[in-house]
């Protein structure tokens, strides 16, 4: 009995101890993934110092030493003593018109202002998944709108009634300038893609043939020497008196190169879908481009948004190699205008390549998103 | 049964011509090539009728007169009297170098920048997510013109000079100088020890690799090889008498204002065109390449390196050994066309103005008018050296890839 004080059974349960402080909340966080072993607080404060040594001059040279307002360079220029001048957000101010619209006449600019409005507001319905009349909304992005806003930019004259003055395209410019080319050659190179696809898949071998000829020759050659291409040997292709204009000419060979790009995103989506389907539709009694229109292609196209949204982004970064032929993109517009002698200041050059680094980040970056999201949302049920 | 066997006695059912899917494959075809070959005359007589019009001979005798223009970095020896065809091979090499620099750059920095993505370390991989969208998103045409108007016109005028590593080198607006090695004679022999160096260890590594197949014991090739690699030829070199010297650029601080800075003709130069193109070329692929190599190391499944570790093998043989060489297998195709696309991308030296292919070629287009020609030159050889790269890149892939029954 008197061994019974040797045993205790504890009858509550003890009570609940709170995790230690090191090891939750923001300190425990900070110990493990920062400072979790000597190596490791190294690299986190080599992180640290460089990112410092990266934003500070940035956020100095961009907003703290900016200049946000004035009418000429005498606002930019550094002051005496001060070192360096910050960027001259001014100039980008004065210039903005030409940025986005290029040289287009003032009093017509409306037009390209309904056309940037039209596009908008057909490409959010169409990018939305949820979004409903998806046929029809596509039909009038694809087909309606680049006739409409080819009048809309290029004017329209109905035997001498001047409905819409016409407007030269050596007078385009800047973002507008970018986004046509952008989006013509995405939108021109979808059906020339999906044909050259489905002649690389083809049985007949001459139609693969010249697909796969066709393919592995754009994809092999750099795009400054297809525009130099399209701007210098084009014309030596067509017959006497026919002339095509700048932009048309570099229209062609943005579309016909991209198209080869095109046509390797969507063979990845044809080769996606299983055979069942193609035997399937055969087995109902469907012909070749009824199959392909009813049955492959929507499967197919769908699965490749990502790939296309990608191909796009591609060719929005490289619409900027326009320049090189001597046409103005916003890159070029932004370039050029480094020539004005108003604004012209040690910073200029600066200031205006942040903001075009700026604009054409955003837009890639949004587009990027956009394709993580259609990725994760078409690939429900995918992942292993 | 009789309607059975009279349907089987006679011929085969036969479908009217067409709908038959052989003839209408034929047809199919013989429109299209009628298609090109009329496609194909249109342009020829288009184009000959205004090369006429234009008195331009077509055909490549240009490619024998003399250009008398300069090329401020030419590989091969090149002077305002040689004619358009050297010209044309200055650029092309210049092209070729831009590009095995550029890749090897992009390989490193892209590797080192995808590791880091997958640090455990919050700051590190918040860094190398930065740089990767950052950079990628952004033209590369616009990189290039940063490096070259922004960051290399902000280093020190002619008569200043950065100068870092000893001193050794100095950084103006003139270019990147370094010392240049001066090979005087009995220095070929460091260049065989070199060859030999690494033909012995390719023997060792032969030689390792079937003791191991046969014995399961480990050879330490990599510092056999290093060894031999590094070691015979410092041992040629000294036992040759020390035939290499240092020829150090000069820099003249004084005397009248024109002659100051880096004296021409000593040291080794790299101008800052090259600077700007194989830097903004090698750290925009990178972006790229970092991605590549994450998704790869990713598709690595966890269970492997645990089963490595179950097996015994440390971090550093379970990294080499089990995740690297399956990680390859994803990473190498795409590796491949961004390496394709640095090769292309180089062309961008044209705007500027680094005597690449394209930017010579385009002097020589100005000056001659020979736009055919010259642009088959630049397709025929971008082709080749893709062609090139993707046939090395399969052959590694195949060497890499998966062994299945």
């Amino acid at each position: 009995m008197a061994n019974a004080d040797m045993f205790h059974i504890r009858t509550e349960e003890a009570p609940v101890m709170p995790a230690p402080v090191s090891t939750t909340g923001v300190i425990g966080w900070l110990r493990q993934n920062l400072f979790s072993s000597i190596g490791n607080t190294i690299l986190t404060v080599i992180g640290i110092l460089i990112a410092y040594w990266i934003i500070a001059p940035f956020v100095q040279f961009a907003i703290i030493d900016a200049v946000w307002t004035g009418s000429d360079r005498t606002a930019c220029l550094p002051e005496e003593g001060a070192g360096h001048a910050g960027a001259c957000w001014a100039y980008v101010k004065a210039y903005l018109p030409q940025f986005i619209y290029g040289r287009y006449p003032v009093e017509e600019i409306y037009r390209v202002n309904i056309v940037y409005a039209l596009f908008v507001a057909l490409l959010v319905p169409l990018a939305m998944p949820s979004a409903p009349f998806k046929t029809v909304n596509a039909l009038l992005f694809l087909v309606v709108f680049p006739i409409v806003s080819y009048f809309l930019l290029t004017g329209l004259v109905i035997g001498d009634n001047v409905i819409l003055p016409i407007v030269e395209t050596p007078v385009w410019g800047g973002l507008l300038v970018t986004l046509v080319i952008a989006v013509t050659g995405i939108v021109a190179s979808l059906p020339l893609g999906v044909l050259l696809a489905l002649g690389r898949r083809s049985k007949m071998p001459i139609v693969r043939l010249v697909s796969v000829i066709f393919i592995e020759f754009w994809r092999g050659v750099p795009l400054i020497t297809v525009l130099f291409m399209s701007s210098v040997m084009l014309p030596l292709f067509l017959p006497e008196g026919v002339v095509f204009d700048k932009l048309l000419r570099v229209l062609i060979g943005v579309t016909l190169f991209s198209a080869a790009y095109m046509a390797e995103v969507v063979r990845g989506g044809l080769q996606a879908i299983p055979s069942g389907q193609y035997e399937g539709a055969k087995a109902l009694g469907l012909r070749f481009w009824q199959m392909m229109g009813l049955i492959i292609l929507p499967q197919a196209l769908k699965l490749v948004i990502p790939g296309i949204v990608n191909t796009f982004i591609g060719l929005f970064k490289d619409t900027t190699l326009v320049l090189i032929v001597g046409m103005f993109d916003l890159l070029g517009q932004i370039q050029s205008s480094f020539s004005d002698p108003t604004w012209s200041s040690p910073t200029q050059g600066h200031s205006g390549y942040l903001f075009a680094a700026i604009v054409f980040w955003c837009f890639c970056f949004g587009m990027s998103r956009y394709s993580i999201f259609m990725e994760k949302k078409l690939h429900t049920g995918h992942k292993r | 049964m009789s309607i059975q066997e009279q349907h089987t006695a006679g011929a085969p059912a036969r479908a009217s011509l067409l709908n038959d899917p052989k003839a209408r494959g034929l047809f199919y075809q013989i429109l299209l090539v009628t298609a090109l070959v009329v496609l194909g005359y249109f342009i020829i007589t288009n184009t000959l009728a205004n090369l006429e019009r234009q008195n331009i001979a077509s055909g490549w005798d240009f490619l024998d007169t003399t250009a008398g223009f300069g090329i401020i970095q030419a590989l091969a020896p090149y002077s305002e009297t040689s004619s358009y065809g050297q010209a044309l091979f200055v650029g092309f090499l210049n092209t070729v170098l831009v590009a095995v620099i550029g890749i090897f750059f992009a390989t490193i920095i892209g590797f080192i920048v995808g590791v880091a993505r997958l640090s455990n370390n919050w700051v590190i991989s918040r860094l190398a997510y930065c740089y990767i969208e950052l950079l990628r998103n952004i033209p590369l045409l616009l990189q290039i013109f940063f490096w070259y108007f922004a960051v290399l016109r902000a280093v020190p005028g002619k008569q200043e000079k950065w100068s870092f590593l000893f001193g050794w080198f100095g950084l103006n607006i003139s270019g990147l100088r370094g010392p240049k090695p001066v090979f005087e004679p009995g220095s070929e022999f460091i260049g065989y020890a070199l060859i030999l160096g690494i033909i012995l260890t390719v023997i060792v590594a032969r030689w390792a690799r079937k003791r191991r197949d046969a014995t399961g014991q480990q050879f330490h090739t990599i510092w056999t090889g290093i060894g031999l690699i590094i070691g015979l030829p410092v041992l040629a070199y000294f036992v040759t008498g020390m035939p290499i010297a240092l020829d150090f650029p000069v820099f003249v601080e004084t005397g009248p204002r024109l002659r100051q800075g880096f004296q021409l003709g000593t040291g080794f130069n790299v101008i800052p065109e090259f600077l700007a193109l194989t830097a903004a070329l090698a750290l925009y692929t990178a972006s790229f390449i970092a991605e590549i190599v994450r998704a790869g190391i990713q598709a690595v499944s966890h269970g492997q390196t645990e089963a490595a570790h179950a097996l015994g093998l440390r971090s550093g043989p379970t990294l080499r050994l089990v995740v690297i060489p399956q990680a390859m297998r994803v990473i190498i195709p795409p590796l491949t066309s961004q390496y394709l696309n640095l090769t292309k991308n180089s062309s961008l030296a044209v705007a500027i103005a680094f005597p690449d292919l394209v930017s010579v070629g385009g002097t020589v287009l100005n000056q001659t008018g020979q736009a055919i020609e010259i642009i088959a030159i630049w397709m025929i050889v971008y082709l080749s050296l893709s062609l090139i790269t993707s046939a090395f890149m399969n052959w590694y892939n195949q060497r890499m890839a998966l062994v299945e029954r």
